[in-house]
């Protein structure tokens, strides 16, 4: 294909384009299950790299294995919804089934059991990957099935499931924002009729602020890359969705790929991008079809390509870059290095990518939503968009919910609804401890369910802003079981670079097992949030200044519930020990 | 060309270049920010130790990836940013295993100098043992893992002469390490790999057969204090003190070696003095053995390796007022921790099955119920009791002890002068 080596730098092409480093491991892990030694010194001598920075790369992504894996490579999610709905008796049954344990090969070279987080089907949890094909809703005896089939010699394509969209519920009376039909080249008509310099006084008017989590002000985005002078100039659409929690990227790409794409188009038209670059999170290959006919399509209509919906002198093309397992990689600095074919490390703030993004030039970077509603709001114009959501806050959010509710699924409200109305519509079973935006983003407890969900207040916190999805729990789930859950994926996923997100991460986890093990008291809680508020301040992305903050929020609004299980014998000399535990290893010599 | 701005760091008014960068500027005003991984000519600049951490405008972030602009309000030395800056530090001692008695560049360590600059004496977290490679393979270097606080300047710098990395990151999250690519190392010249050796700010790349450039004894570091005694000039020696206004003491020593108790009685003729104030009651210096009477002072040698120091720690605990952790071993666990990486079966094997004995044949793992049960691993002090304080060293120096000792008792005033309070 072409489009392949989009994002190399003209003229300089003495050795390979590095940014296509990924999709060579990808063909390598594909094909043989595994990158071998030689492998990464064939690589390394493509790329012109020493073998240690092939390594590296590998390394860091844990899709890409160094030891042979198996026929048929099993995810199987730990996420803490799919703790919730049984994870582990599943794992069992693919443990019996295969006859395997977790993180293992079989001899025959058969199966490969792995974990790995949030695969964004949380709304039809358990849920694996075969072969990176869905298998959803899962039980023991399905497990029982799949495992023979594929035994049998059955494909793994042959008999996935295909996940349900699961849209539960759209604003109504026609003020669905992003599920109304949309008509292929109307939003890209549309705005090549009113002009670059109008949609971006649209985008401003409208107040559209990004959906990937951090709310930057889209038009503000669009506007300085489009000042800036250097070129070519790179539009990037952040689908790496790796919130646990959150699948409303994977429901908009399965039913939305073309506003996806007209969004994409929009921005590039706007800033003058030539290309656009579309960062698949791995979990979801199985969607990467889908958007490729869809760019087929738009290719095929003279939308995509030179002179792009006919326009002179704009033009456009979209490729797909795959990740390989990695959540860090959708924070927007680590997103581009990846895109180079490097490890994920967020850069410093030393530029921000609208100046040197991908390749050192301006990129726009924005999350799959954003571009959909940018495209939607195009296509209605802004009177029409200001007349959903409440004042300050227009328009619509998706809001993937799952956990202990009836209907888990996606939930386009508009903003200014409350908690207690989202948790009457998604008919929550008992709730008591709601998770809003995942791990990294705030817990919250029933005594706040009158709080609207808005873009407003966001200093007072009177009303919550939401990412993009809410986990509910309710009164039978261990608090402390879940923010492990939490801390564990933290710990898994920090890229590595900083300190106080590499070695906190894991500090914190070890206070949390002491008080899980109920040796803690009064005086580690207050640890707990001073070192909290340490690795907020001092982490160099927003997943190690964010990974506390709900441990820190739940310690205070369910401080009844951590006080149980505090040791109330303290007596503020002699800690809790467990000497049992501790010379567990020795007894094994008693004669 | 260049352009000046003005800036204000802690309220001081700054006029400088603009675009500098903050670390830098502030040196060159006098206003020292604490740094590790940066290192002036690495543009962009690193941004990985976080040791810098500031409020720039209001916000807390790095100063070393600050360029200086107009009106910039940079805040240094608040008390909370302090601390911050500290538990940085103590991070990295709590994440690598630092054992700096067995350290080829102690007295020549970046990190053990921020340390000291910051007076840490222990970490607030707890320590967390993790496993990690000695690495003989490379040709020219020894890599120390246990060392590495992953600060990138090899990762960026260290090239072969046709510009391929040496060293880069593996894996990542808590198991991110620095690998070396043994191929391209072998092609460093000699000089490129004590280069290397130099970048580094801890003692994680050690060029082989290399004996290190300065002896011990005086260090880089040393040559910069200039800090003079303090002198009080109230003596308690001189009040006389009767029998009944002595204050007692009691001392162990734990997992350690005895090395703190002959450390403490290093202060050769003050000892004299000393007796006339204190008495000792439990200690091995007495050898007295249970609790006669409630201590003013417990001094604890060695962190917990068995039941039987969680004990006596317990027993410390409840018969003294003041429990001081006396040395590394105290504070942290020090040298014994080593074992803490290893599964304890392993260690025990080790030295009981699988070694040579003069009873052929009758190799046992010893247990008794007599015998103290070895725990899983090494335990700091205050993992188990709550300490009041810590005299850091390895050994603690004798007068450090003793002016800790007074000021805890009668209050004494006192300084520490640099050269009682380095371990290297
Ligand atoms: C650790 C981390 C993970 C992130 N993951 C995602 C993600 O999966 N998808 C996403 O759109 N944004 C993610 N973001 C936010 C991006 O950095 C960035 O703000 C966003 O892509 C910008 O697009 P927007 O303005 O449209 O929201 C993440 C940020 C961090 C710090
Ligand atoms: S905060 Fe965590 S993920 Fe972000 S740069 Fe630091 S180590 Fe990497
Ligand atoms: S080996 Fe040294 S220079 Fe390299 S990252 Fe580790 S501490 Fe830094
Ligand atoms: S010196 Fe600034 S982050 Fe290391």
């Amino acid at each position: 294909m072409a489009v392949s080596n989009i994002g190399s730098r003209p003229g300089k092409a003495k050795t390979e384009f590095r940014g296509n480093l990924l999709d060579e491991l990808w063909k390598r892990q594909d094909v043989s299950g595994f990158i071998s030694d030689a492998d990464i010194s064939t690589l390394a001598q493509r790329f012109n790299l020493a073998d240690i920075e092939v390594e590296g790369v590998v390394s860091f992504y844990h899709f890409f294995h160094r030891k042979p894996t198996a026929r048929f490579v099993i995810y199987l999610n730990n996420s803490i919804i799919s703790e919730t709905k049984g994870f582990v008796r599943i794992r069992e049954a693919f443990e019996r089934e295969t006859g395997i344990m977790t993180g293992q090969v079989d001899r025959t070279g058969t199966f490969a059991l792995f974990l790995t987080p949030c695969i964004g089907l949380s709304d039809q949890e358990p849920a694996a990957l075969i072969n990176f094909f869905p298998f959803t809703n899962l039980n023991a005896i399905r497990v029982k099935d799949i495992i023979t089939a594929l035994r049998n010699g059955a494909s793994p394509a042959s008999i996935c499931d295909m996940p349900e969209n699961n849209i539960r519920y759209m604003a109504p009376d026609d003020k669905s924002v992003f599920f109304r039909k949309f008509i292929t080249g109307s939003a890209m008509a549309r705005a090549k009729e009113i002009g670059a310099a109008a949609v971006i006084e649209t985008l401003k008017q409208t107040q559209l602020a990004g959906r990937g989590g951090a709310n930057f002000p889209t038009w503000k985005k669009w506007q300085s890359a489009m000042l800036q002078p250097a070129a070519p100039k790179y539009v990037i659409c952040n689908a790496d969705e790796g919130e646990p929690g959150t699948f409303k990227d994977r429901v908009l790409i399965c039913t939305q790929a073309a506003s996806l794409i007209e969004g994409m188009m929009i921005c590039g038209y706007t800033v003058g991008a030539q290309y656009g670059i579309i960062y698949l999170r791995a979990e979801y290959r199985w969607l990467k079809h889908i958007l490729e006919d869809v760019i087929k399509e738009y290719k095929e209509k003279g939308l995509l390509g030179k002179d792009c919906a006919g326009i002179n002198g704009f033009d456009f093309e979209i490729r797909i870059q795959v990740g390989a397992g990695s959540y860090v990689c959708g924070e927007e600095t680590a997103l581009l290095e990846s895109l180079e074919g490097k490890r994920g490390e967020p850069r410093t703030k030393w530029f921000f990518p609208v100046e040197r993004g991908y390749m050192q030039l301006p990129t726009v970077i924005n999350n799959v939503e954003t571009f959909c509603a940018a495209a939607r709001i195009i296509e209605m114009g802004a009177a029409a968009y200001l007349k959903i959501g409440i004042p300050g806050s227009p328009g619509t959010k998706l809001i993937s919910v799952s956990g202990d509710c009836k209907r888990p699924g996606i939930y386009e409200i508009e903003w200014g609804m409350t908690v207690a109305e989202l948790l009457e519509l998604c008919e929550a079973e008992d709730p008591y401890y709601i998770q809003v935006s995942g791990p990294s983003g705030e817990c919250i407890s029933m005594k706040e369910k009158y709080r609207r969900i808005s873009m407003l207040d966001l200093l007072s916190r009177k009303d919550i802003r939401c990412g993009g999805s809410f986990m509910i729990f309710n009164r039978q789930r261990d608090l402390v079981k879940i923010l492990l859950n939490f801390s564990e994926f933290f710990k898994k996923e920090s890229c590595g670079v900083c300190t106080p997100c590499r070695a906190g991460s894991f500090i914190i986890q070890r206070k949390l097992e002491r008080l899980d093990n109920g040796l803690a008291n009064e005086k580690d809680l207050e640890e707990i949030r001073s070192w909290g508020a340490i690795m907020r301040d001092t982490s160099r992305c927003g997943l190690g200044k964010t990974s506390t903050s709900s441990l820190i929020l739940a310690i205070e609004k369910f401080h009844d519930y951590f006080e149980a299980k505090l040791d109330k014998e303290f007596n503020g000399l002699n800690l809790k020990f467990d000497m049992e535990a501790a010379t567990k290893d020795y007894e094994k010599y008693k004669t | 060309m260049s352009k000046f701005v003005e800036i204000k760091i802690d309220g001081k008014v700054i006029r400088a270049e603009e675009g500098r960068n903050l670390v830098t500027v502030a040196k060159e005003n006098g206003i020292f920010i604490p740094s590790l991984c940066y290192y002036e000519h690495i543009e962009p600049p690193l941004g990985t130790c976080r040791v810098c951490t500031c409020r720039i405008n209001g916000k807390a972030g790095p100063a070393c990836t600050e360029r200086v602009m107009e009106g910039m309000d940079v805040e240094v030395n608040t008390e909370t940013l302090k601390d911050t800056r500290k538990a940085i530090v103590e991070m990295m001692f709590a994440e690598g295993n630092h054992i700096c008695p067995a350290c080829e560049k102690s007295g020549n360590c970046d990190l053990q100098h921020m340390g000291y600059e910051l007076g840490i004496s222990s970490t607030r977290f707890q320590h967390l043992f993790k496993d990690r490679l000695i690495d003989f393979k490379p040709t020219r270097m020894v890599m120390e893992h246990n060392r590495c606080i992953k600060c990138m300047r090899c990762v960026v710098e260290v090239k072969t002469a046709d510009g391929k990395s040496v060293f880069n990151y593996l894996n990542r999250g808590n198991e991110t390490y620095v690998g070396i690519d043994y191929q391209q190392e072998a092609r460093l010249s000699e000089e490129q790999a004590l280069q290397a050796m130099q970048l580094c700010p801890t003692g994680a790349i050690i060029v082989k057969s290399d004996i290190m450039p300065k002896p011990f004894g005086d260090r880089k570091f040393d040559l910069q204090s200039e800090q003079k005694d303090y002198n009080s000039n109230e003596s308690i020696v001189r009040k006389r003190i009767s029998e009944m206004g002595k204050k007692k003491i009691a001392t162990i020593s734990l997992a350690g070696c005895f090395g703190c108790h002959m450390s403490l009685l290093d202060i050769d003729t003050e000892l004299l003095d000393m007796v006339e104030l204190v008495t000792f009651d439990k200690s091995p210096l007495t050898d007295i053995k249970r609790f006669s009477t409630r201590c003013h002072l417990g001094i604890i040698e060695g962190g917990c390796c068995n039941a039987e120091n969680i004990e006596t720690l317990r027993l410390f605990r409840e018969h003294c007022d003041i429990l001081v952790a006396l040395g590394e071993c105290a504070v942290w666990g020090g040298l014994p921790t080593m074992r803490n990486t290893i599964p304890l079966s392993e260690c025990l094997e080790e030295a009981y099955l699988n070694s040579v004995t003069n009873e052929p044949g009758n190799h046992i793992v010893p247990y008794h119920e007599d015998l103290p049960k070895l725990l899983d691993r090494v335990y700091a002090c205050n993992e188990i009791v709550k300490i009041d304080y810590y005299i850091p060293g390895c050994p603690p120096d004798a007068n450090h002890i003793w002016k800790a000792v007074k000021n805890l008792l009668w209050g004494e005033a006192y300084s520490i002068l640099y050269s009682e309070f380095k371990y290297d």
